[in-house]
C-alpha cells in the first residue's frame, strides 16, 4: 500500500486558498502516521510558481492550456489516471467550490470512500482518524479514515494555514497531463464582485444579522444601533439571498472575509460557511435564542437573546452612553 | 426540457438534538425532517426555468417521514410530477447509496437537467449532486446561484470565495448544484398544499439497493461544546444591554 498522502492544491486566478495549507497541514498529521510523504499536487499552465511556498515533500505539477483556469471536468479528468496509479493512502480537497465539485465524481468514478466536512484528521495508535461537522456546525462527527484509500474533502478550522507554508521551496516534478479534449464544462468568463458602497471587508464594526431579523422590515433596528455606534450593517445568507441586504454585505464562503474589531452577530446561529469568515475578527459578540447555536463557540461574549427585543433597548443605551 | 429535482430531507436543526444509545447516530425519534433549505431553492430554480422557457419539472424525494407534504408543496408551487423513492429508509442511507438509487431512477425519467441542492447540512460522504453526476455519466457545476438553458447547454453562475463568479458553460444532460435561486423560494398557502393533495399524483418506484458504502462509519458523534469560549451574559434584555454598554466601553467603541 501507498503510504503517501496527496493534497489537491487549491487556487483562483494566480493566487493559493488558503485551505491549500490547510490541507497540508492536515496532510502533515496523517503522514506522520502512515510513515508517507506529504505530496502536492498542482494542476495550471504556467502556474509552477505557485508551488513555492508549498509545505510538501514533493510537488507534481500538470500543465495543460485546458487547467489554466479551474473547471470541474478537467480537473477530475486529469486526476483520475493519477490517483488510480498512485493509489495513496489519503488524497485531501477542499470542501470548496472547487474541490467538492471534484471530490464526489472522484469518489464515484474510483470506488474510493469520501468524508466530507473534515475539521480535523490526525493519527492515533496506528489508526487514523477523522473529525467532521455537521449539522450547520451544531454536531462534531468521529470515526476511522476508511481505507484502504480515503478521499477527504477539508473544511478550514482545525489546522492553521501558517502550518502548510514553508520558507524553502519544495521540489517540483512536472507530470504530463492526460488529453484533455471534448470537455463538457468550459469558462466563459469571470463575474467581478459588485463594488459595494462600503468594503465590508475593511471596517472595523460591522452588525451582522442573520436568520432571526425575521422580516426586512426589522433590518431599521439594526440599521438604529449601527447608525449609533458608526458601524455597518451586513448579514449572512439567508438574509441576503431573500434579498434584504445586497451581495456586497455577504458574509461567508461566497461572500467576503471580514476581519473587523468588533463582530457583533445577531441572530445568527453560525454555521461553518459563516463561521470560517469570521475567525480573523478580534471580538466577536453573538445573540441568539438558542443556547446550543455554534456561534458562541467562537464568540468571546455571548447572550441568549431575541435579537429583536435586545436591539431598541442596545440603541437606546448606547445613545445614552455617548449622550453622558 | 425535463428538469428532475432529487430531494432529501433532513434533521430540522430548529430542534434539540439528541444522541442515540449508541453515540453514533441522532437519536431518529426525536428528529423531525425538513427539506434541505438547498433543495428548496432547487425547486425554486426549476420552476422559475420552466416558467420562463416552458418544460416539465418532476420532484422526487425518498419516503421518510414528512416527503409527501414535501412533494406536495412542490406541486403547489408548479412541479408536475411527484415521484417518491420506497426502501428500508429507516435503517439510515448515505448520498452514495442514494446517488445509486437515484441513477436507476433517472434512466427512466430520462432528464435533460438535474437540479440537486449544493449541498444539506447532514452531508458526510460528499453532496449527492457530484455522485449523482458521475454514477448518470453526466459533468456536475456546483455553488449555481444563477442560471440560463439556451441549445443544449446550460449557463451557471458559479459562486467563488469573495464575491467573484465565473460564468459556466456546460453541455447537457448535466447535474447543476443550487446554492441559491436567482429568486427567494416562494412561499405557497396551506390551501395550496392542501389542493395539491387532492389533486396531484404521487407516483411510487421501489429503488433497489441503498448500501451504505462510499462513505465513513461514525464512532462517536458528539456537541461541540457552544459557549466553551464565551463569557455568557444573562438577566433580562435591560441588563444585557447595560452589560454590552460596558463591553464597548471595554473595547474602546464609546
Amino acid at each position: 500500500m501507498n503510504p503517501d498522502v496527496l493534497v489537491l492544491v487549491e487556487h483562483l486566478r494566480g493566487e493559493v486558498a488558503d485551505i491549500s495549507y490547510v490541507m497540508l497541514a492536515a496532510a502533515r498529521a496523517l503522514a506522520r502516521g502512515t510513515g508517507g510523504r506529504v505530496i502536492a499536487l498542482l494542476l495550471g499552465h504556467q502556474a509552477q510558481e505557485l508551488a513555492r511556498d508549498l509545505a510538501a515533500d514533493h510537488v507534481w505539477y500538470l500543465d495543460h492550456p485546458a487547467l489554466a483556469e479551474f473547471t470541474s471536468d478537467a480537473y477530475q479528468r486529469a486526476l483520475t489516471p493519477l490517483l488510480r496509479e498512485q493509489r495513496p493512502r489519503a488524497a485531501l480537497l477542499g470542501d470548496t467550490s472547487i474541490g467538492a465539485e471534484v471530490a464526489g465524481v472522484l469518489s464515484a468514478r474510483l470506488d474510493w470512500p469520501l468524508v466530507s466536512r473534515c475539521r480535523s484528521v490526525g493519527a492515533d495508535d496506528g489508526r487514523l482518524r477523522f473529525t467532521s461537522q455537521i449539522c450547520g456546525g451544531k454536531v462534531m462527527a468521529e470515526g476511522d479514515l476508511p481505507g484502504p484509500t480515503a478521499l477527504v474533502a477539508m473544511v478550514p478550522g482545525g489546522f492553521r494555514p501558517d502550518a502548510g507554508r514553508s520558507q524553502q521551496p519544495p521540489p517540483v516534478t512536472p507530470m504530463e497531463a492526460p488529453a484533455l479534449e471534448g470537455l463538457r464544462v468550459s469558462l466563459r468568463r469571470y463575474i467581478e464582485p459588485e463594488a459595494g458602497d462600503v468594503d465590508i471587508a475593511k471596517e472595523p464594526l460591522l452588525v451582522a444579522v442573520g436568520r432571526g431579523i425575521q422580516n426586512q422590515d426589522n433590518l431599521g433596528l439594526a440599521e438604529d444601533l449601527a447608525a449609533v455606534l458608526g458601524a455597518v450593517v451586513c448579514g449572512s445568507r439567508p438574509v441576503v439571498d431573500q434579498g434584504w441586504l445586497p451581495t456586497t454585505r455577504l458574509v461567508g464562503r461566497s461572500g467576503k472575509r471580514v476581519r473587523p474589531k468588533v463582530y457583533l452577530a445577531l441572530g445568527i446561529s453560525g454555521a461553518p460557511e459563516h463561521v470560517e469568515a469570521i475567525t480573523d475578527s478580534e471580538a466577536i459578540i453573538a445573540v441568539n435564542t438558542d443556547p446550543a447555536a455554534p456561534i458562541f463557540a467562537v464568540a468571546r461574549y455571548g447572550a441568549v437573546a431575541d435579537m429583536l427585543d435586545l436591539l431598541p433597548a442596545l440603541t437606546a443605551q448606547v445613545q445614552q452612553a455617548k449622550g453622558g | 426540457m425535463h428538469i428532475v429535482v432529487p430531494v432529501k430531507l433532513v434533521p430540522d436543526l430548529v430542534e434539540e438534538l439528541v444522541m442515540d444509545e449508541s453515540g453514533a447516530a441522532l437519536d431518529a425519534s426525536a428528529v423531525r425532517l425538513v427539506l434541505s433549505e438547498f433543495d428548496d431553492h432547487a425547486i425554486e430554480q426549476a420552476i422559475l426555468l420552466k416558467e420562463r422557457s416552458g418544460g416539465q419539472v418532476t420532484v422526487v424525494a425518498p419516503a421518510v417521514e414528512g416527503a409527501d407534504e414535501v412533494l406536495y408543496t412542490a406541486a403547489a408551487k408548479g412541479a408536475d410530477r411527484l415521484v417518491r423513492l420506497t426502501n428500508d429508509f429507516e435503517r439510515g442511507m448515505n448520498n452514495h447509496g442514494l446517488a445509486r438509487a437515484l441513477a436507476e431512477v433517472l434512466k427512466t425519467l430520462q432528464p435533460d437537467l438535474v437540479l440537486t441542492g449544493v449541498q444539506a447540512h447532514d452531508d458526510l460522504d460528499g453532496s449527492l449532486g457530484p455522485l449523482l453526476a458521475e454514477y448518470c455519466g453526466m459533468p456536475y457545476v456546483g455553488y449555481v446561484a444563477g442560471l440560463a438553458l439556451a441549445e443544449g447547454k446550460a449557463v451557471a453562475r458559479k459562486e467563488y470565495p469573495g464575491g467573484l463568479a465565473a460564468e459556466m458553460e456546460i453541455t447537457l444532460p448535466a447535474v447543476l448544484g443550487i446554492q441559491a435561486a436567482e429568486r427567494p423560494p416562494r412561499y405557497v398557502a396551506v390551501s395550496k398544499v392542501r389542493q395539491a393533495m387532492k389533486t396531484a399524483t404521487i407516483a411510487e418506484t421501489r429503488v433497489a439497493g441503498l448500501e451504505p458504502g462510499g462513505g465513513p462509519a461514525i464512532t462517536r458523534l458528539f456537541l461541540p461544546e457552544a459557549g466553551r469560549q464565551a463569557v455568557m451574559i444573562e438577566g433580562s434584555v435591560e441588563e444585557i444591554a447595560a452589560r454590552l454598554v460596558a463591553i464597548f466601553k471595554e473595547l474602546g467603541l464609546l
